[in-house]
């Protein structure tokens, strides 16, 4: 299963990423950051399909994607 | 468990002083995969502009040079030419390289200097607090132009990436925008096929990447890149506008 990380102190909360969501698994956070923000957070991490969009438009670099098998790549980048 | 997305090398751990949702982070971030996938990062300089990618020195893992407004390609000429084997690109904003740079940047393409710009398009003066800019749309709100862009008076935008085209010296020259992930992957080809012309030291190359500036356009930064994809694509059309390649008469 996919895994997203999402270093919550570096996040801006701009929601690019929660926009982007093909799967539609993350959301704004209601708990504040240390720098003032609303960070984006992972909602239902079983849904995520390791597709790295989140990653790919997060213009923080804020989040990180792993995976533990072979994955389908659904584009090349 | 094996990470298949993380920050590439050739970008330092600072936090980036952008404001949320501005897509110089991702910019930045493709320049960086770039100069990392090639294995350029021992050798490349980067030239920093004015203008809110001023400090981008303290978010690259290269060497880098701070110009003066304007002049980011003067700089690159001189390290290209006094050093061929490093790589050298500049990064420099459409208040830096299409107002005060034009002079600039015209010329360096016409002489055909091997290095790489990377030009942030994002019809706004972004640090100076939201002037008109020449890469500003027709009716679009400035802290200038309060009533919106009056083309009678200042006339159009300037396109540069059409303008660089025409010359008759041999270069790449594309225009990118990174409001969308499949349009980012796009960005991250061209900037690629950008430092592999510098690389093989065939030709100028010329990236225009179209950006969101949602904190002076006054917009959510969804409402900044719908407004990119429905004002700016039309009028500014995504592609490769020059190849090396192409024969001309």
């Amino acid at each position: 299963m996919p895994r997203i990380v999402i270093d919550e102190n570096r996040c801006k909360g701009c929601e690019l990423c929660v926009i982007n969501c093909p799967q539609q698994i993350l959301a704004i956070s209601r708990e504040i950051n240390a720098r003032g923000y609303f960070p984006a957070k992972v909602v239902d991490p079983p849904r995520c399909i390791g597709c790295r969009i989140c990653a790919i438009m997060c213009p923080d670099v804020a989040i990180q994607v792993a995976v533990n098998s072979a994955q389908y790549s659904f584009f090349e980048y | 468990m094996f990470t298949v997305f993380t920050r590439p090398e050739a970008m330092k751990d600072n936090h980036t002083h952008y404001c949320p949702g501005c897509t110089h982070g991702i910019i930045h971030r493709l320049v960086a995969e770039a100069i990392d996938e090639l294995g350029l990062r021992e050798r490349t300089v980067g030239i920093a502009p004015v203008g809110c990618s001023v400090l981008a020195y303290n978010y690259f893992n290269c060497d880098f040079q701070e110009a003066a407004h304007g002049r980011a390609p003067a700089f690159a000429t001189g390290i290209k030419r006094v050093r061929p084997d490093l790589v050298v690109f500049t990064y420099q904003g459409d208040g830096d390289l299409a107002s005060i740079g034009t002079n600039e940047i015209l010329h360096s393409a016409n002489r055909g200097e091997k290095f790489t710009t990377i030009f942030v398009n994002n019809a706004v003066y972004g640090m100076t607090g939201g002037q008109m800019a020449p890469t500003t749309m027709p009716n679009q709100v400035t802290t200038t132009t309060p009533t919106g862009r009056n083309v009678k008076e200042v006339g159009y935008p300037i396109r540069v990436s059409e303008m660089l085209a025409t010359l008759r010296t041999p270069a790449y020259v594309a225009r990118v925008a990174v409001h969308r992930p499949h349009y980012v992957v796009q960005a991250k080809k061209a900037i690629l096929k950008a430092f592999r012309y510098q690389v093989a030291n065939r030709c100028f190359s010329f990236v225009e990447v179209l950006s969101t500036c949602p904190t002076n356009w006054g917009k959510s930064p969804k409402e900044a890149c719908d407004w990119l994809e429905q004002n700016m694509i039309p009028y500014y059309p995504l592609g490769e506008h020059k190849l090396p390649d192409r024969d001309e008469p």
